[in-house]
């Protein structure tokens, strides 16, 4: 008799019902599409980390600070003899590997420091550098040298040569970002690539001129397996092509070389620009960073939650809106939905108040008719459970099918400047690296989704179900039935 | 004074010095004052009386739906003054049966499920139940009415449905207050010969009413005016 007595009375106050429902199917709708699309942000500023940091990377330890002009831009110098002469032009070309402008480097040797640390799974060391070449055409002008001045001892012949013909000159500036590894690290930017052709870097190839590409700076440099390049003067052959583990990302540096092979050719000496660093798990994270920043109290101890504040793009503002507009929207419909479940249930029970008079004249006792008045509020609760998963699946169907796609850039402490060439004269690169990327935005079903959404339900039923019930047993039978006599 | 039942017959109830009363805008109301009496098992009784006079006060005294201010209400053996809720609850649920002016049935359900209603306390099995159920129907003489929600009945129907709620517990007492308000003639008729059937198989029938025609085919007739009592049955 319960189920039928249940069953007709929400069919028959079918307006309540459906009221009820709906309110609790579009906050757990809402609940559940804003906590997907906040897992979905999650994995994009993981991913965008990990093209910058590689994956496991926990912290990353980075040298201090310095001024903006402490140590100066790259510098060029071309000797008389320099270059290379046809025709009356000389062509000139050299190459330079510098750090971080904006940021000291740290001694190698914090590697093993940071190693010996406890929590402290595994950290590797790499090197920032960014290759900077110079080339350009200018008048030859030794073979200018000779010419006769004119009687009277003004100007002879206008200068002639260069890449016009007419002596004037022309330079080109090209830069792209080094990055020096260790190839036997576990951990790393390196980690979280994909060989697309030929091989990785092995522990084989410390102290050898072999570099790895990325894949889209190797498209544009026409760079291939086999090929040489040249960074800081020195021709390596391309032993790799790597691409990120998106589709639509690009790794974290245009050139890959062992690390002692990109000290040497920077000419810094035993340094490394970032330690990347991973806790022997997620509870090790605080206390390790800690101890890192006791142990090198000059160095800047980053986490993945400070490293994902570095990503920006629309990204971050789909994670500004999804925490904010979406987190507050679904709380306001929340409690607007469960206030709807409470005050219906309420007024159900102050108009079914002769109903329970009569029940409790016939000889229902007050648990009866509490229990009948959850029952009825927790399916309620439930009927908007299930049609707000429907609906919330849905709406992640939607988005999943839509598949939007969002722009990242996480910007890299110690990066090096982005390929493109100086952003300035010489002695100020742009060194705010950002490594721009665009990322769907997919949102994925959680187990936990499934159990917040039938947590809110029953939550509704319960709330609605335990004021209302407490409002029908507090009916005397007496007052109830003269009520409405 | 006590009313008293006849001597020679078992007491269904036993008032001594009930009284009751309310607190109403910072105003006492006396609904009963100091009312003795007693009602015999099978007796066939009416409460007339003005408005406002107490009737429904003291017939939800005699229900167990209510305590007195002072002096004990006794049903067979139990004073439901100081019953405890679950006693009382025990009582409603299988010793009395209401029956109410507007009849009260729930409208979602069917005649059968109404009738249904008034047994669940009672935890009885399954097919003793639906044995009851019919009987209380074919009693009430809505056999091939039991899958009618009351929507779809008379006023004599449904109230005819209320009687057979209150019956198939079979309860000791039949407790009725305006039974026919609301019906005609003919349907008053028809379910003050139920009534008066039930009665005649040894049911106790209390009944408040306006109506002189009621109080006519009652055995005994009592007034209540003001809170007090008086037997009207010579008159």
């Amino acid at each position: 008799m319960y189920g039928t007595y249940l069953r007709r009375e929400l069919a028959g106050r079918k307006k309540q019902t459906v009221i009820v429902a709906v309110g609790l199917a579009i906050a757990i709708a809402l609940v559940i599409i804003v906590n997907a699309l906040s897992a979905g942000v999650r994995d994009a500023q993981t991913q965008a980390l990990s093209t910058v940091y590689g994956v496991g990377t926990d912290l990353t330890v980075t040298g201090a600070q310095t001024q903006p002009g402490e140590g100066g831009g790259p510098r060029f110098d071309f000797g008389a003899d320099d270059g290379t002469s046809s025709d009356g032009t000389t062509t000139l070309s050299q190459s330079r590997l510098m750090t971080d402008m904006l940021r000291g480097t740290l001694d190698a040797s914090t590697v093993q420091t940071v190693t010996d640390l406890d929590g402290v799974s595994a950290a590797t060391g790499a090197l920032s550098l960014t290759n900077t070449t110079f080339s350009g055409q200018l008048p030859d002008r030794s073979a200018q040298s000779g010419t006769d001045m004119g009687p009277g001892g003004g100007m002879g012949e206008p200068p002639v040569g260069g890449p016009g013909g007419d002596g004037g000159s022309a330079f080109g500036i090209d830069s792209f970002t080094v990055l020096g590894v260790d190839p036997a690290a576990s951990v790393g930017p390196l980690s979280s690539v994909t060989v697309t052709d030929g091989r990785a870097l092995a522990a084989s190839d410390t102290g050898t001129d072999v570099a790895v590409v990325d894949a889209t700076y190797a498209a544009s440099a026409d760079l291939s397996v086999g090929s040489t390049i040249d960074v800081g003067g020195t021709a390596m052959q391309v032993v790799g092509i790597v691409a990120s583990a998106s589709a639509d990302a690009d790794t974290a540096a245009n050139v890959y070389l062992p690390l002692d092979v990109a000290q040497t050719l920077a000419g810094v000496g035993d340094v490394v620009s970032t330690v990347y660093v991973q806790a022997s798990g997620a509870d090790a994270i605080d206390a390790v960073q800690s101890e890192i920043s006791a142990a090198l109290p000059d160095a800047t101890v980053s986490s993945q939650s400070q490293l994902a504040s570095t990503v920006s793009g629309s990204l971050s503002s789909a994670s500004t809106m999804i925490s904010n507009l979406g987190t507050w929207l679904s709380v306001v419909v929340l409690l607007v939905a469960l206030s709807l479940a409470v005050l219906f249930t309420i007024s159900g029970v102050a108009r079914r108040t002769r109903e329970f008079g009569t029940l409790k004249a016939i000889g229902w006792s007050n648990g009866r008719i509490v229990r009948q008045v959850a029952g009825e509020s927790l399916a309620q609760g439930l009927i908007g459970g299930a049609a707000g998963l429907i609906l919330g699946l849905g709406g992640i169907l939607l988005i999943n099918v839509i598949s939007p796609t969002v722009s990242v850039a996480a910007s890299t402490p110690t990066g090096p400047g982005m390929q493109g060439g100086p952003g300035g004269g010489m002695g100020g690169f742009d060194q705010a690296a950002a490594q721009a990327t665009d990322i769907v935005l997919s949102a994925p079903v959680t187990p936990v989704v499934i159990l917040a959404a039938v947590g809110i339900a029953v939550l509704g039923g319960v709330l609605g179900g335990a004021f209302g019930g407490w409002r029908a047993a507090r009916l005397s039978p007496a007052a109830a039935l003269r009520s409405v006599a | 004074m006590t009313l008293t039942a006849p001597p020679s017959v078992s007491t269904a109830y036993r008032l001594d010095g009930v009284t009751r009363t309310y607190r109403q805008r910072d105003r006492e109301v006396r609904a009963l004052d100091g009312v003795d009496l007693e009602i015999a098992a099978g007796d066939f009784v009416t409460i007339q009386g003005p408005t406002g006079g107490g009737k429904s006060t003291l017939l939800q005294m005699l229900g167990a739906l209510d305590r007195p201010s002072s002096g004990t209400v006794t049903l067979g053996d139990l004073d439901i003054a100081r019953a405890s809720s679950s006693e009382l609850n025990r009582i409603r649920a299988a010793e009395i049966g209401f029956v109410f002016q507007g009849f009260n049935l729930i409208p979602t359900l069917t005649a059968a499920e109404n009738v249904d209603m008034g047994l669940e306390p009672l935890g009885l099995p399954r097919p003793e139940r639906l044995r009851r159920i019919a009987e209380a129907l074919v009693r009430v003489g809505l056999a091939d009415r039991h899958d009618h929600r009351p929507g779809e009945l008379s006023g004599g129907q449904q109230q005819r449905v209320a009687i057979a709620r209150a019956i198939a517990k079979e309860p000791r007492v039949l407790l009725a207050d305006e039974p026919t308000g609301n019906l005609d003639e003919a349907m008053r008729d028809e379910i003050l010969d139920v009534l008066e059937a039930l009665n005649g198989e040894g049911l106790t029938l209390i009944v408040v009413t306006h109506d002189s025609a009621v109080a006519r085919r009652a055995r005994r007739r009592l007034r209540l005016a003001k809170g007090v009592v008086t037997d009207i049955t010579a008159g």
